[in-house]
């Protein structure tokens, strides 16, 4: 433990910006990853154990299209859409034949998509890490706060995901769409009965889930590197997110992502060997203090 | 006679092997209040779910306005123009009663739109006052007649009530019988299954009366008002 170094970044400015900034981030991506598994699963009802697979699958879209076109918004466009449209066909021909079946059987369907779709980049891009770079749009001089140097994409990211959080909330909350949403989380045989084709909503609602994790992917993609399996832990972490902030709850998955980003960028530098152990007693904490999570389990 | 907008030729529903219609021949005509009456697990909800996609039966024939409707899923058979309300008043708690009503909204059969929210708050004045409300904080007839509003949102050509008294305080009762009755006025079909016979004298035009899964009578609701031997042996009243 470094209790000391802790507390002296705590006491300079300089220090405190950083890795609030690095917490800030961190806790973002995982946000917008948490976001998709806690929609998915207050919608359909299960857990997508594959949500990982489909951040990586954002990264390495996003990664590919950057390298093609050169141009990074192209590049975010693709990771969102390529792991969206690969989360709609994996919920039509997989993920739809085990609703209502035993978690293990859900389990299971994921856990074989996790191994494929790491395979398949493996094949398609090989095992070894890949780096994107940062676009040349941001290779600016980092923004200087209170003596910290907070770098320009990280503002970028920071503002898209809050950007997509606030559309996301905003949707689900006030549109028509959004309220149907709502109401197939509810009553699906009544939302039926209504005139909505619950099967396609369903299946868009996956899509979606998945489109954020992708989003993730491709926003992280300038800023880590790329390699198969990098979904894994990221998909542990939005676990802990949802179970902290409350399965199902939006707002609830940014204050815990949040809480996590922090407690990782501070852990590092007071408990650098048990950054991992910080989050896991976090939510042990909030499990026994709040079952349901800070935000309780409705599906908003 | 019209051609009846809804028909039910010959059909049978079973839920896993047991079977619960018999042979069910039933029609409505355009702006026709027909009340389906029966005891207590007659199969009057369970006539509802085969016509609503949701009970699927396994032979025979249903149709909208010479289109078949059997084999269709909910959804599709809600686009054709049924309009069906479930019993237990299955609105969206932790939706307001606006956004109930949002949900329920679809172009009708034909494209049309007559019923718009404005339409439906001049006709319930009582949803009017608490369009803000989430609905699960309604009272029992306030979530009925929320149902049916959010139902007719969907502009159908005909509405399938299901119990609608069912529980309900007899005031309360009586509105519910006040609105069929004006539904009825502005030339909405109605199918309404009920247990109560009462409820139905003075709303239904018609009535079928069905009794374990099978269609036992089929008359004008005057006519079977004079039927004491129908009325006793299959309505207990
Ligand atoms: N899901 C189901 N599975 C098996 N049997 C069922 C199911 N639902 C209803 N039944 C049976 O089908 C029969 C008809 O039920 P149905 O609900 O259609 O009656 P009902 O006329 O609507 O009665 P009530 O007035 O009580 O609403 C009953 O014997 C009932 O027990
Ligand atoms: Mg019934």
């Amino acid at each position: 433990m470094n209790l000391d170094v802790l507390a002296s970044c705590f006491a300079t400015a300089s220090c405190a910006v950083t890795q609030v900034s690095t917490g800030l981030i961190v806790g973002m991506l995982l946000f917008l990853v948490a976001s998709g598994l806690s929609l998915i699963f207050g919608v359909l009802g299960v857990i997508n154990f594959a949500h990982g697979a489909f951040y990586m699958l954002g990264a390495y879209f996003a990664f590919l299209c950057f390298e093609q076109t050169g141009s990074f918004l192209a590049a975010l466009v693709a990771g969102a859409a390529g792991a969206g449209i690969i989360g709609v066909l994996f919920e039509r021909f997989f993920m739809s034949k085990v609703y209502g079946r035993d978690l293990l059987m859900q389990l299971l369907v994921c856990y074989a998509a996790i191994l494929i779709f790491d395979d398949l980049v493996k094949i398609l891009f090989g095992a070894e890490y890949k780096l994107m770079g940062m676009p040349e749009s941001f290779a600016t001089a980092p923004v200087e706060i209170a003596g910290g140097f907070i770098p320009g994409y990280y503002i970028f990211m920071l503002g898209m995901s809050l950007g997509i959080g606030l559309l996301l909330w905003l949707g689900i909350n006030r549109t028509r769409l959004g309220k149907v949403i709502r109401a197939l989380a509810i009553n699906p045989q009544m939302v039926g009965a209504l005139g909505i084709n619950t099967t396609l909503l369903y299946a868009g609602v996956f899509g979606l889930g998945c489109m954020l994790a992708g989003t993730a992917g491709a926003l992280a993609a300038p800023v880590r590197s790329l390699t198969p399996g990098m979904g894994l832990s990221v998909l542990i972490e939005s676990f802990i997110v949802t179970v902290i902030g409350g399965m199902g709850s939006i707002p609830g998955a940014l204050a815990a992502a949040l809480l996590i980003g922090l407690t990782r960028a501070f852990g590092a530098i007071g408990f650098p060997l048990f950054v991992d152990g910080l989050m896991f007693a976090l939510m042990g904490l909030v499990l026994v203090l709040r079952p349901s999570g800070l935000f309780g389990a409705r599906a908003t | 006679m019209a051609a009846p907008i809804l028909q039910i030729h010959d059909t049978d529903v079973f839920y896993g092997a047991s079977q619960i219609l018999f042979g069910i021949d039933l029609a409505v005509e355009r702006g026709q209040t027909l009340a389906l009456l029966g005891r207590n697990g007659a199969g009057k909800s369970t006539t509802f779910k085969a016509i609503a996609g949701i009970a699927p039966p396994r032979r025979g024939h249903i149709a909208l306005s010479g289109q078949t409707l059997s084999g269709k899923p909910p959804y599709l058979v809600a686009r054709a123009g049924i309009g069906y309300v479930p019993e237990d008043r299955q609105v969206f708690p932790e939706h307001t009663v606006e956004d109930n009503l949002i949900v329920g909204a679809k172009p009708g059969p034909r494209g049309d739109r007559h019923w718009t929210a404005a339409r439906i708050y001049e006709l319930f004045p009582v949803l009017a006052g608490m369009r803000h409300r989430m609905a699960g904080r309604l009272s029992g007839g306030e979530q009925q007649m929320l149902t049916i509003a959010r139902t007719l949102m969907g502009n159908p050509d005909i509405l399938l009530l299901d119990e609608p008294s069912e529980g309900l305080a007899p005031i309360v009762v009586r509105a519910i019988g006040d609105l069929i009755r004006t539904l009825r006025g502005m030339g909405v079909t109605i199918l309404l299954a009920e247990q109560n016979m009462h409820f139905c004298l003075g709303i239904a035009t018609h009535a079928t009366v069905i009794d374990k899964g099978q269609v036992v009578y089929s008359d004008t609701i005057d006519a079977l008002r004079g039927n004491d031997a129908v009325m006793q042996r299959y309505l207990a009243v």
